[in-house]
């Protein structure tokens, strides 16, 4: 059960909460071995996928969650919807809150457009991603792909590396681990560092190869040209020789630590073909936790008051 | 069940008081502690004899061990399935495979009331051709093993399906009985049931408790739910 009607950030949720969903996530994942992956669970309960930006991931990882628990879900995405024709964003939300879906899973380019749905909607709103903000649910994945392969993540080392600033998946990621033990360092050019890392509970590093050999977790993100008007680096080419993993930089990770990354990767520029081979890497082991995370929240968002029974 | 230690029920108003036994209790569970036992319907050796008879019932049904499985509703349910095929090994000398079943993604009332914590399921063998008895502590309205029949038939087509239960205790609500009873407990709906099975529990034992009084009992839905 969670308290927060919502999922707007990840500190909507409390810490007991997180592991509760992730604990929980251990069963869907084992639901998602079987043949028949599905579950009775949301009969009933209509969803929304209103995804007024890009995504592959996210999306069908939302939507297979929907099928999975039998809720019934409608996608809508940016080029199919009203909002090309001019519709508000309160028009929009008062229409789905009219049709009354249980609940909405948003992304969208600006930050905050996931509290304006929630402030003007009785449904309750999952952030599937807004602008530069937060990705709560990419937050939680990544949580259950290191603690099924760590045990924990308090007191590890996390290194978040890459387009910082434009980065909605660092945006709740480093407070969650902030907030779980973990000790976060942000690794970057100044150009991709928000302006106050501490805000988010994180150290900073401008050399990638001098603090390598302390992670436990590497995370690399994707440089975002497409927020930035443009790069903040001279060049990608540059950027991939300071701050990309290869083979060459693979050799000062412990063996025992893990890169991550929440996609969509750039080969070739944060990433290069050999680090992704890697048994290291579990770019895949994210993807998989990401629709055994997503069922585990949708059903303690919409499965109803905790009553206290065992089973 | 967890008890706190020197834990006085408290027969009025007990709603409004802090808990006395801390966090970690469910409120259903301080509700069942508040509770003074009425009858005690079996005591550990009667549970030992009963596990007995059903186990031969079902070996006897089966015509010998052979392609039986037993299935545990979670978590006293499960514990009882482990029971039951440790006696059926000792009768017929041959292994029984258990699985474990949590029926919680399959309630039907999952909107108004929700397990907080999913347990495992794991029937870890194929139940193609197989006998599967189902076992649970407490047989009442019949929507538990509803759900435990679906939640069985999305893992897959078995030969037959019997339900073995620990008590019976009447008022069911769908059409549904039981082929082994350890015992029938006719029992008011108000009354609680109460079954404790080592090692979940300290002992073994099926209980009834005296109704809550009906100004006391929010959360108890008198038109089914949860309790058992």
């Amino acid at each position: 059960m969670i308290k927060s009607k919502h999922l707007i950030e990840i500190g909507d949720v409390t810490n007991d909460e997180i592991y509760e969903i992730l604990e929980n996530a251990k069963t869907f994942k084992e639901i998602n071995d079987r043949p028949i992956k599905k579950l009775p669970t949301l009969r009933g309960k209509t969803v929304i996928n209103l995804f007024l930006e890009p995504s592959t991931r996210t999306r069908s990882s939302f939507e297979l969650a929907e099928k999975r628990l039998s809720a019934d879900s409608l996608n809508f995405s940016a080029s199919s919807s009203a909002t090309v024709k001019g519709e508000s964003l309160l028009d929009t939300a008062e229409t789905f809150d009219a049709m009354k879906v249980d609940m909405v899973v948003a992304r969208h380019k600006y930050g905050g457009y996931c509290r304006i749905l929630a402030d003007h909607m009785d449904a309750r709103i999952v952030n599937g991603g807004d602008g530069i903000h937060q990705h709560p649910t990419q937050t939680l994945l990544d949580l259950f792909t290191m603690q099924e392969r760590m045990g924990t993540v308090e007191g590890k080392t996390v290194g978040i590396i890459g387009d910082i600033v434009h980065s909605r998946v660092a945006g709740s990621l480093a407070p969650a681990l902030k907030r779980l033990g973990a000790r976060v360092i942000f690794i970057a050019p100044p150009s991709y560092l928000p302006a106050v890392p501490a805000a988010l509970g994180a150290e900073v590093s401008h050399s990638l190869d001098a603090v390598l050999p302390e992670l436990d977790v590497v995370y690399l993100l994707r440089i975002q040209g497409e927020r930035a008007n443009g790069l903040s680096v001279p060049s990608l080419r540059e950027y991939s020789m300071l701050y990309g993993m290869d083979s060459r930089r693979m050799a000062k990770v412990q063996k025992d630590a893990l890169i991550m990354h929440p996609g969509p990767m750039n080969r070739g520029v944060e990433i290069t073909p050999e680090v992704i081979a890697d048994p290291r890497a579990v770019v895949l082991d994210q993807v998989n936790a990401g629709v055994a995370v997503r069922m585990s929240v949708m059903y303690m968002m919409l499965g109803g008051e905790d009553d206290g029974a065992a089973a | 069940m967890k008890r706190a230690p020197g834990f006085e029920p408290y027969k009025r108003n007990f709603l409004q008081m802090p808990l006395p036994c801390g966090e970690g209790f469910s409120f259903k569970e301080v509700l069942l502690m508040a509770e003074t036992v009425k009858a005690t319907i079996l005591n550990e050796a009667d549970v030992q004899r009963t596990l007995v008879r059903i186990a031969h019932e079902i070996v006897e049904s089966n015509g010998g061990a052979h392609g039986l499985a037993l299935v545990g509703i979670v978590t006293r349910g499960d514990a009882l399935a482990h029971k039951l095929a440790e006696i059926i090994q000792s009768i017929e000398n041959e292994e029984v495979p258990v699985g474990t079943l949590d029926i919680s993604l399959y309630r039907d009332d999952i909107g108004s009331k929700l397990s907080p914590v999913l347990k495992r399921t794991e029937v870890n063998f194929p139940l193609e051709e197989k006998t599967i008895v189902l076992v649970d502590d407490v047989l009442f309205t019949g929507r538990t093993i509803r759900a435990a029949l679906d939640a069985l038939m999305d893992l897959g087509r078995p030969r037959c399906i019997r339900l073995a239960v620990l008590v019976d205790r009447g008022h069911r609500e769908l059409p549904i009985r039981a082929d082994f009873v350890g015992k029938n407990v006719p029992s008011a709906y108000q009354e609680n049931v109460r079954v404790r099975v080592t090692p979940f529990d300290e002992v073994n034992s099926v209980e009834i408790l005296e109704a809550p009084a009906p100004d006391h009992s929010p959360g108890l839905d008198p038109a089914g739910g949860e309790r058992r």
